[in-house]
């Protein structure tokens, strides 16, 4: 490899972009390149030194209201659900919209829509309440018996971190007016939910792939148990997750 | 090497497909708004954050983002995912390069930075750049305050600080910046790579503050 080829990869590298027979590759460069090898830690010093939260802006609060305002306004009869409602409305004016508008959904849709739309608003919900995880950990012998006494069923909880996949912990949530575990992981920048309901006894079916809000959530039911994974990774990914996180479940027989 | 990663196409998925998933509800408007509201406003920081560094300025980024989040809500039927945060950011980005260069004599946000062939052999063919050939053995990175920072970022030209501000600030990965910014995922490392050289050269020249 040559130092202009480096000198442009050593940036993907930095940014977790390169597979990793590139990233040994620009490594083994480095190594024997004093030149790229400062080059690289002049950009990760520069890196370090943009802190991305203080850099942001945040919008200000009359642009919210235009914006609100622009849409059609919601219908008022929700008042009858909303103590489903009241252990995760947060309490600014944009998630108090987003929970009326929700139980308006409740009420319209059938049960799958109501189950499916339950899941998106927990999903987005948890990625902006900064409240993704009630016991946040990556060892799955404490996200486990966490659940213990706050569910009536006993989540799976498996560690995927070395698949591709990090555990972050487990939240309560609710879906349908029920609670149900949330087992969070994940990948690069993307979260994933997996929630985990109690379900028909004796159904067992493989995953569905559906899309809602641009959110791709894979259904499956297995040992009297409903799964949904949500995530904005893509689908093939997220189909990814579901097959390690079952393979991890029943491991092979004599292994 | 570099090669194979340009060759890579955009993918726009999301331009593509034709049918939507509607709600059983009895008004499908009201049913389409609701979801595209719970979806795409959770990120109003983010889209004006983007807004705010394209067009530097507040009255323009505000009239920008709210056209944006107008359009997508008319444009979210044909929505495919996989997410809504470069979805929207490509429609700003659009409002931006359109309306708001004419409005402000197309000073601002300029086209020909990102369009056709002269893009390509500017920043994706010519092996690196010669004004930033860096010193780092006796240049020290000073910490700054985030308004300088800001400034920094803001003064750098238009397609190194798009770059620049969808990778560290809006944290998109690469073939999400190249989805928004329309250009193979080989053009976004080189662009940042540049911006990055820029940015760092701009930050030493910087006068240190008065203490």
């Amino acid at each position: 490899m040559t130092c202009t080829e480096t000198e442009i990869l050593l940036h993907a590298l930095l940014d977790g972009e390169l597979d990793a027979g590139h990233a040994r590759e620009v490594e083994a460069h480095m190594a024997d390149c004093p030149h790229c090898a400062v080059q690289m830690r002049a950009f990760r010093e520069l890196q370090q030194a943009m802190p991305a939260a203080q850099l942001r802006f945040t919008a200000p609060a009359s642009l919210r209201r235009r914006i609100e305002k622009a849409f059609p306004a919601a219908p008022q009869r929700a008042s009858s659900r909303r103590s489903v409602l009241k252990g995760f409305v947060m309490g600014t004016a944009l998630s108090t919209a987003m929970a009326a508008s929700l139980v308006v959904a409740v009420f319209r849709t059938d049960q799958d829509q109501r189950v499916l739309g339950d899941i998106v608003s927990a999903h987005v919900r948890s990625l902006q309440a900064n409240h993704l995880t009630d016991v946040q950990t990556s060892d799955q012998h404490m996200v486990k018996p966490w659940f213990n006494g706050k569910l009536d069923i006993a989540p799976p909880v498996v560690d995927l971190t070395a698949k591709g996949f990090m555990l972050l912990g487990g939240r309560l949530d609710y879906i349908d007016g029920q609670a149900v575990a949330s087992i969070v992981y994940r990948r690069r920048q993307h979260v994933i939910n997996l929630f985990v309901t109690q379900g028909a006894a004796s159904e067992s079916h493989a995953a569905q792939l559906q899309t809602m809000q641009g959110y791709n959530i894979r259904r499956w039911a297995a040992q009297g148990l409903e799964f949904f994974a949500i995530s904005d990774i893509n689908g093939e990914e997220l189909q990814e997750f579901v097959e390690k996180f079952d393979a991890a479940l029943h491991p092979p027989k004599g292994v | 090497m570099l090669d194979q990663l340009q060759r890579q196409g955009p993918a726009l998925s999301w331009k593509t497909g034709n049918d939507t998933m509607e709600g059983n509800g009895s008004d499908p408007h009201q049913d389409k708004a609701r979801r595209f509201r719970d979806a795409a406003l959770p990120y109003l920081d983010d889209v004006y954050t983007l807004a705010r560094y394209l067009l530097r300025n507040t009255g323009d980024a505000e009239d920008a983002v709210q056209e944006c989040y107008l359009r997508a809500l008319r444009h979210f039927d044909t929505f495919r995912g996989p997410a809504i945060k470069p979805w929207l950011f490509a429609i700003l980005r659009n409002v931006c390069r359109g309306e708001f260069a004419r409005r402000s004599g197309g000073l601002h946000y300029i086209d020909q930075y990102v369009d056709g062939e002269a893009d390509k052999d500017e920043d994706a063919v010519r092996p690196l750049w010669q004004e930033s050939q860096l010193s780092p053995e006796t240049e020290v990175l000073h910490q700054r305050d985030a308004q300088t920072i800001r400034r920094l970022v803001a003064e750098l030209p238009d397609q190194f600080r798009e770059a620049i501000v969808l990778r560290e600030i809006n944290d998109l990965s690469y073939r999400e910046i190249a989805d928004v910014v329309g250009v193979p995922v080989g053009t976004v490392m080189s662009r940042l790579a540049r911006a990055r050289s820029m940015l760092r050269k701009a930050w030493i020249a910087e006068e240190e503050p008065a203490t």
